[in-house]
């Protein structure tokens, strides 16, 4: 009955800070999707961090720019190869009451290790966390990992005491028949604390004065600390409802609001649109490996198997087209697959094959289908920014060089599902890197699928090269110099050999109401903690 | 006097022509379902032609503002389709699951009614039975569980070639109680009349007085409500289509192009919903006020 | 009538049954929520593992056979989505759909009787006409045009009620109302007007066929014959017997309407069990999913139940099998 009282709590206090409240400066904020859960080790995907990381603080910290920053730990340092050191923040108390020491630190990377959690990703080099003394804790690593303080920046320190005072030390398991405390409540160090949580309806957070991030030394000179007192978070699904709640000024912030509505919102006078790049990549991708296509017309061969086929679809695209029009410009065209805040970008490697039909048609008719041939384009419908307008264009685009394309668009439920069961024979696909290092992408799309722990999950055309598998291996052990050598190698493998046809790094405007600033970040992460209400 | 004279001569036609709304609304009626039918051979551009699409000429503004084109008289959507093409093309769709799925209530409805009303007993138990239960349940849900099944139980590429009857026949299978209704008070009222019993006497087969000699008086009423029907099963088609389970986007009907065009509601580029959207309000409401004289015109005890 | 009650509880049981079957079958197409529920980064192992831990890997009869004995004992199991158990997401939401669908059925009647009954007496009036124009259009526009219209005209354009939600809601017990808040009853006029207006223009109608029907007949006319005033008929005799049928139809709706609440729910993202039920097919909880269809079939079967129980209650001339209604 705890979160009746919890709701009603919500609507008493809903009721009470519309009488003039002191210095209250809420702000009330949608986007389309709903963290499923507030348990900071279960589901890794944007929707829950995005709320997660106003409550939870990390040992590292992120500036706006994304570049590492102390969080909880002050300074951390590869002591040996396969142990990194870290040094703890002194008198941090968690929302509710506990000292924050170096146990809470170990029993957090020890939780995030666990089969129930979806951060495994992050901790997947580490073979034990240490406590060295009560402010500093050692990381054994199982091979040396130069990247380990990228992963560090995404998992949660929780209080030891706090999850085994409510049987939550492991993450939620869906095995389980009852509710995990942890589903509906948190309790971290950060900025904001979990007031009242409602799903799918209603998410309040309030400022945790006590954090020690509004000291103003403890912030960079770029984002001094914010003054918000409150976030009431409201998802709305619908593009139209949201873009009518912000107009109609029920809402002041909005995380996604729809390309096509960004001139109207513009206009409206009362709301900004803040504009910024996203660290994510939208490609199509393809089987490359069987010798026949399951959707398509061509019997007893595979067409994408031949690189001139896959550099005519490639030529046949007209980018600058998708930008302007489905795009409405909000894209950054791209001929590689990662974006330039990226460890390992290359500029010299981001280059497209050009917008040529003819070459296009004479590179088909070179490899033997001088007459085209039919396939099925895969595409979600809404995982992407316009996935299902981008693919609606690109077919069109394709058939008029004589191949015939038909688009299945689908939800994303039933669209990944297809794909990982390797049911497809070329799809779209989007590719977030929240380590912000190549490696990410590299190991899970183009490694040769091994069995390995995040070798090729979800490389579902099946490119497999030996160079590339090399290279892979060669990202995750070195460092320095070395290793920027394997990665600009593999990039160029990558333009030569086309296993994907790379399209655009989205672009993340977000829209509120003008009394308002915030940093715009790459990692579609509002920080509230930097947010200004006027 | 041949059938056509007999036809001007009769009471329909004189009530049909004495209402001018009747009129405007069989004109429009007419309209809308010649362009539909007639919209391969008639319509300025083909929208499923995919090589003849442009990206460059997506979100024209209708041909008479001031950056409109004259090749698209109503405007062109975010692929570069032809607005009018398109609804012509969707009209038809929207019209062809509409009938056919009027039809197959009507085979089913009428066939349960004149069973249920003329062999009486278990048959009629049974059937009745079935029909409350189905009238109790919105055509929507029905349509929704049809719609999940076939698509749980047919591999993905058959279901999308057939995704269109699956709809049709969705909402006709939901639709056939009320058909069963009438023709089964009005067959219990038919039966008991000497003409019926006359036929019994020289002995005629059941089937055969059925079909023979009920079903002629029995089409009135279903001939309403038929018409009635139409107009909501288009509704239900662009209901289901909205919500994202009724016809293919391969072939988008109008309910399909209004739930795109939704996405384009407040940014400026109204064209692309609006104009489905009144065309299916014109087609609807047209096809409604039709059934609805109808229904004054052949059954004066309800005007 | 005890007899009455059993008999027609034993034929709703293949009833729910069958529900139960199609509920459980139709959305394995959603594909394995499993995809979802990993994010982007697992292993194999990961990813067996949680098949396993679901059943998933299961016969389908078996994970039927399962998911049936348990929904027996009122356990649907834990939505996939929202990790938490299926039936306290339906009793948190099901208040505001409830709220949502009695409102609009209490418009509808509020402004559909009298309607009815003006255009039933007044059949030749211009007003008459309009209504009947009006109703017609009302018939004709698909719910979710509406809804968006009414957004853009009174939220957007006007600012005067707001687009979504529920506003304010006090907790009642359990019970979460939107009825006793300012915010909660501006949020509820736009979605009511919207789910009732179908209804409305339906119930017109209905009460304008019954009216007509009623005034034709003999004791009617023998009232009229008696010289009993035209407002004593009118209102007295002919509208008392309009309005059990009106009344049955009504009843009979309210499944109806708290169906197409699934389409306005979306369209006002209004915190019910419609939207619930979208937002976890957009997410394959399948759990949530069978639960919500099971429920709103038992809620159809009992609403049935007591209509009949209702005509039979009425008209001890009506025995099993025979007629209902009229109409």
């Amino acid at each position: 009955m705890r979160r009746l009282g919890l709701a009603a709590a919500a609507a008493l206090l809903a009721l009470g800070l519309a009488s003039p409240g002191a210095e209250a400066r809420t702000v009330r904020w949608a986007t389309s999707g709903d963290p499923n859960t507030m348990d900071p080790h279960s589901q890794n995907v944007g929707t829950v961090t995005m709320v997660l990381q106003q409550i939870y603080d990390y040992l590292i910290a992120r500036n706006a720019d994304l570049s590492l920053r102390p969080g909880l730990a002050l300074s951390w340092e590869q002591v040996e190869p396969t142990r990194w050191r870290f040094t703890l923040r002194q008198g941090v108390t968690f929302h509710e009451g506990q000292a924050f020491n170096a146990d809470d630190v170990v029993f957090s990377i020890t939780r995030a290790q666990q089969p129930t959690s979806n951060y495994g990703i992050y901790v997947d080099t580490v073979d034990r966390a240490v406590k060295v003394d009560e402010f500093t804790v050692d990381v054994i690593t199982k091979v040396p990992d130069p990247i380990l303080p990228n992963k560090f920046a995404s998992v949660a320190m929780m209080s030891k005491g706090w999850a085994e005072a409510h049987n939550a030390t492991r993450p939620q398991n869906t095995r389980q028949r009852e509710e995990m405390f942890t589903v509906r409540n948190a309790n971290g160090t950060g900025a904001f604390r979990l007031v009242s949580r409602e799903p799918d309806v209603r998410t309040v957070l309030r400022r945790n004065d006590a954090w020690w991030g509004w000291a103003p030394e403890n912030n960079p000179p770029a984002t001094p600390p914010g003054n918000v007192t409150e976030i009431v978070f409201r998802p709305i699904s619908s593009d139209a409802t949201r873009v009518a709640a912000l107009l109609s000024g029920e809402i002041d912030f909005v995380l996604d609001p729809p390309l096509q509505d960004l001139n109207r919102l513009r206009q409206a006078g009362s709301i900004r649109v803040l504009e910024g790049p996203e660290v994510r990549t939208i490609f199509i991708a393809m089987d490359v490996k069987r010798d026949q296509l399951l959707y398509s017309d061509v019997r007893d061969r595979n067409p994408l198997k031949d690189l001139r086929v896959r550099q005519a679809l490639y030529h046949a695209i007209d980018i600058q087209a998708i930008n302007r029009t489905t795009m409405r410009g909000q894209s950054i065209v791209t001929g590689t697959f990662f974006p330039p805040q990226v460890n390992g970008y290359s500029q010299a490697e981001d280059v497209r094959l050009p917008y040529d039909q003819a070459r296009a048609r004479a590179l088909l008719a070179e490899a033997g289908y001088p007459n085209g041939f039919g396939i099925t384009l895969d595409c979600p419908n809404n995982r992407y920014i316009n996935d299902e307008q981008i693919c609606q264009a690109i077919a069109a685009m394709w058939t008029r060089i004589g191949v015939r394309t038909s688009v299945k668009a689908q939800p994303l439920g039933p669209f990944f599902a297809q794909i990982q069961r390797d049911d497809t024979s070329i799809y779209l696909l989007g590719w977030g890197v929240p380590t912000l290092d190549a490696l990410y992408s590299f190991q899970s799309l183009l490694a040769t699928r091994n069995g390995a722990q995040g070798d090729g999950i979800w490389n579902y055309g099946g490119y497999s090269n030996p160079r590339m598998d090399e290279l892979v291996q060669r990202m995750k052990t070195q460092s320095g110099e070395a290793r920027m050598q394997a990665i600009h190698e593999a990039l160029r493998i990558y333009r030569e050999d086309v296993p994907h046809i790379p399209l655009h790094h989205q672009m993340i405007p977000w829209a509120m109401r003008s009394n308002i600033t915030i940093p715009h970040a790459a990692n579609n992460q509002p920080y509230f903690r930097w947010m200004v209400v006027n | 006097m041949n059938a056509v004279a007999r036809f001007f001569d009769s009471d329909i036609w004189w009530s049909f022509t004495r209402n001018p709304i009747t009129v405007v609304s069989a004109i429009v009626a007419a309209i809308c379902i010649g362009g539909a039918v007639l919209a391969p051979w008639i319509a300025p551009h083909n929208p499923f032609d995919l090589a003849s699409l442009q990206l460059l000429d997506a979100f024209k503004p209708p041909a008479w503002s001031a950056e409109g084109d004259p090749t698209y008289l109503l405007g062109t959507d975010d692929q570069g389709r032809d607005m009018l093409s398109a609804i012509m093309y969707g009209a038809r769709v929207s019209l062809l699951v509409g009938f056919l799925a009027v039809v197959m209530s009507v085979v089913l409805g009428v066939s349960a009614g004149l069973a249920a009303g003329y062999l009486g007993g278990t048959v009629d138990a049974l059937l009745m039975r079935i029909a409350d239960i189905k009238l109790t349940f919105p055509t929507i849900l029905i349509a929704l569980l049809i719609d999940g099944i076939t698509r749980a139980v047919l591999p993905r590429d058959v279901h999308d070639q057939i995704a269109l009857y699956v709809v049709i026949f969705a909402i006709g299978f939901s639709n056939w109680p009320s058909f069963a209704r009438t023709v089964r008070g009005s067959t219990m009222v038919e039966r008991n009349k000497e003409y019926v019993q006359a036929a019994r006497v020289i002995g005629l087969g059941r089937g055969r007085i059925m079909v023979t000699h009920v079903l002629p008086n029995v089409l009135g009423p279903v001939l309403v409500i038929a018409t009635l029907q139409l107009g909501f099963a288009i509704l239900a088609e662009a209901t289901l289509s909205f919500l994202g389970v009724g016809v293919p986007p391969t072939q988008p009907s109008l309910g399909t192009l209004i739930r795109i065009g939704n996405d384009f509601l407040f940014s400026g580029e109204w064209w692309i919903t609006i104009f489905p959207g009144l065309a299916l309000i014109v087609l609807v409401l047209s096809v409604n006020l039709l059934g609805d004289w109808l229904r004054d015109a052949l059954n004066p005890k309800l005007r | 009538m005890f007899a009455f009650i059993i008999s027609r509880v034993l034929q709703a049981l293949p009833v729910m049954l069958t529900v139960a079957l199609i509920s459980f079958a139709m959305f394995a197409y959603v594909g394995d929520p499993v995809a979802i529920m990993l994010g982007q980064d697992y292993t194999q192992a990961q990813r067996d593992a949680l098949i396993q831990d679901l059943g998933l890997d299961q016969p389908f009869f078996v994970q039927f056979g399962t998911f049936l004995w348990n929904a027996l004992h009122g356990e649907f199991g834990m939505s996939y989505r929202l990790s938490r158990p299926v039936l306290d997401l339906i009793a948190e939401r099901a208040p505001a759909t409830l709220e949502l669908a009695l409102t609009a059925a209490f418009l509808a009647l509020l402004v559909g009787v009298p309607m009815g009954i003006y255009t039933g007496l007044y059949r030749n009036s211009w007003l008459s006409r309009f209504f009947l124009t009006f109703s017609l259009i009302g018939v004709s526009l698909p719910t979710f045009l509406i809804g968006i219209l009414l957004i853009l005209c009174f939220s957007v354009w006007l600012g005067w009620l707001p687009s979504f939600g529920r506003g304010d809601t006090v907790q009642l017990g359990w019970w979460s109302t939107g009825f006793l808040t300012v915010s909660g009853l501006k949020a509820l006029i736009l979605p009511s007007i919207t789910l009732g207006l179908f209804q409305m223009t339906l119930i017109m109608r209905l009460v304008r066929a019954e009216m007509l029907e009623v005034l034709r007949t003999d004791y009617i006319k023998f009232a009229r014959a008696r010289g009993l005033s035209n407002r004593a008929i009118n209102f007295g005799h002919a509208l008392k017997n309009t309005l059990v049928p009106v009344i049955t139809i009504t009843g009979l709706q309210l499944g109806a309407i708290i169906a197409f609440a699934i389409v306005t729910e979306t369209v006002f993202q209004w915190p019910g069990m419609g939207l619930l039920f979208i937002q976890s097919v957009g997410a394959a909880d399948i759990p949530v999913m069978a639960a919500y269809l099971i429920l709103i079939a038992a809620l159809f079967v009992t609403i049935n139940l007591i209509v009949d129980l209702l005509y039979f209650a009425v008209d001890p001339r009506l025995r099993v099998g025979g007629a209902k209604g009229g109409h």
